[in-house]
């Protein structure tokens, strides 16, 4: 079936917000929001992909994939790397304050 | 909000969403084909400016203000996390005597492979233009490197050979130089981040124009980030401890 790269892409965005419903441990989460962020290289890659076609690069033999989408999927691969840094920094912090990581266990108002 | 409330929330949400992604993807132009606009466009001004690698020039040149939004964000999530991992008022770093013992083969490999890892991040980052990597790639092979001395030596060897000061004012000397660099275009051309330099022959070290100076901007950025952000996360495992 020649759409089941995107499908493929949709599952994961939803398959991983699932996961952050699911969680019971903020790591989890954290691992999670990064499955549902990698639907979008999945489908920007395959949006630019061509059946034969060789890597961007000049001198490859032969038409080359879309380098935009490309390019796009670098950006995002280091957004969601920095964003995963990020949120482990808080998971740290919250660990240390509240000496649980269930986010279950965090639902109280703290001053 | 109950764990079932919640599920009902979810549902409700993935069917809609997942119902607006079906539709959406069944107009989708069929997976593998022959039309690509994009690329049309990108590959010959790439290659018009002395660009073989066509992702390289897209992020450097061609789209170069987003990747000033997408090292900014770099930025401000390395800043974030810094300032998240920094020992608390009842904290201390204190460094533990006994660091355990490293197997002889994980030495000799770390210490064999802490130069290769080396030459290899600087040929990905200076060489970003011309063939596939570029400074994001190369900055992590470069981090990379330096930890290596973590796991072959010890985290006392590491903390002494890489001074984090260093590395934050490198971070935000790179960070700088990018927009510098966008400055002059501006000024020269009328155009922020406009190719400037000499685009030189195609294949050359020297070529592409600004490509190659933003390329080594971001993978000095890149570098020290990561350098920064695991220094944090060390500290945190390693060496930060509660006083009371």
């Amino acid at each position: 079936m020649s759409l089941l790269p995107y499908f493929v892409a949709g599952w994961l965005l939803l398959i991983g917000c699932f996961g952050v419903v699911r969680s019971r441990d903020l790591i989890h989460t954290v691992v999670c929001v990064a499955i549902a962020q990698s639907g979008t290289y999945v489908l920007l890659l395959s949006t630019g992909f061509q059946y034969g076609a060789s890597a961007p690069v000049q001198g490859a033999p032969g038409p080359v994939v879309d380098p935009v989408v490309q390019a796009l999927t670098l950006t995002d691969i280091v957004v969601s790397a920095t964003v995963t840094a990020l949120l482990l920094a808080l998971v740290i912090q919250i660990a240390k304050r509240t000496d649980t990581v269930d986010p279950d266990k965090l639902d109280e108002l703290r001053g | 909000m109950t764990r079932s409330a919640r599920w009902i929330v979810f549902w409700l949400g993935a069917g809609g969403v997942g119902a607006l992604i079906v539709l959406a993807l069944l107009k989708m132009p069929s997976f593998g084909g022959l039309v690509h606009p994009y690329r049309e466009l990108s590959v010959p001004a790439a290659i018009g400016r002395s660009a073989p690698n066509i992702v390289s020039s897209v992020n450097f040149d061609q789209r170069a203000l987003d990747t000033l939004g997408e090292e900014t964000i770099l930025l401000g999530s390395v800043v974030g996390a810094a300032a998240l991992l920094r020992p608390s008022k009842d904290e201390r770093e204190q460094l533990d005597q006994d660091e355990g013992r490293v197997l002889e083969a994980t030495k000799l490999l770390g210490y064999l492979m802490l130069p290769v890892t080396l030459i290899v991040g600087l040929d990905v980052v200076t060489h970003g233009h011309l063939t596939p990597g570029g400074g994001f790639q190369g900055g992590v092979v470069l981090a990379t490197a330096v930890h290596l001395l973590y796991v072959a030596g010890s985290y006392r060897m590491l903390r002494r050979v890489r001074p984090k000061t260093w590395y934050q004012v490198a971070e935000a000397v790179a960070g700088g130089a990018f927009v510098i660099l966008g400055l002059v275009g501006l000024l020269l051309t009328g155009a922020f981040l406009a190719n400037i330099f000499p685009r030189g022959v195609l294949g050359d070290l020297f070529s592409s124009g600004t490509v190659f100076y933003l390329n080594v901007a971001v993978g000095a950025e890149v570098t020290s980030g990561v350098v920064v952000l695991l220094s944090g996360f060390l500290a945190q495992a390693l060496s930060v401890r509660e006083v009371r």
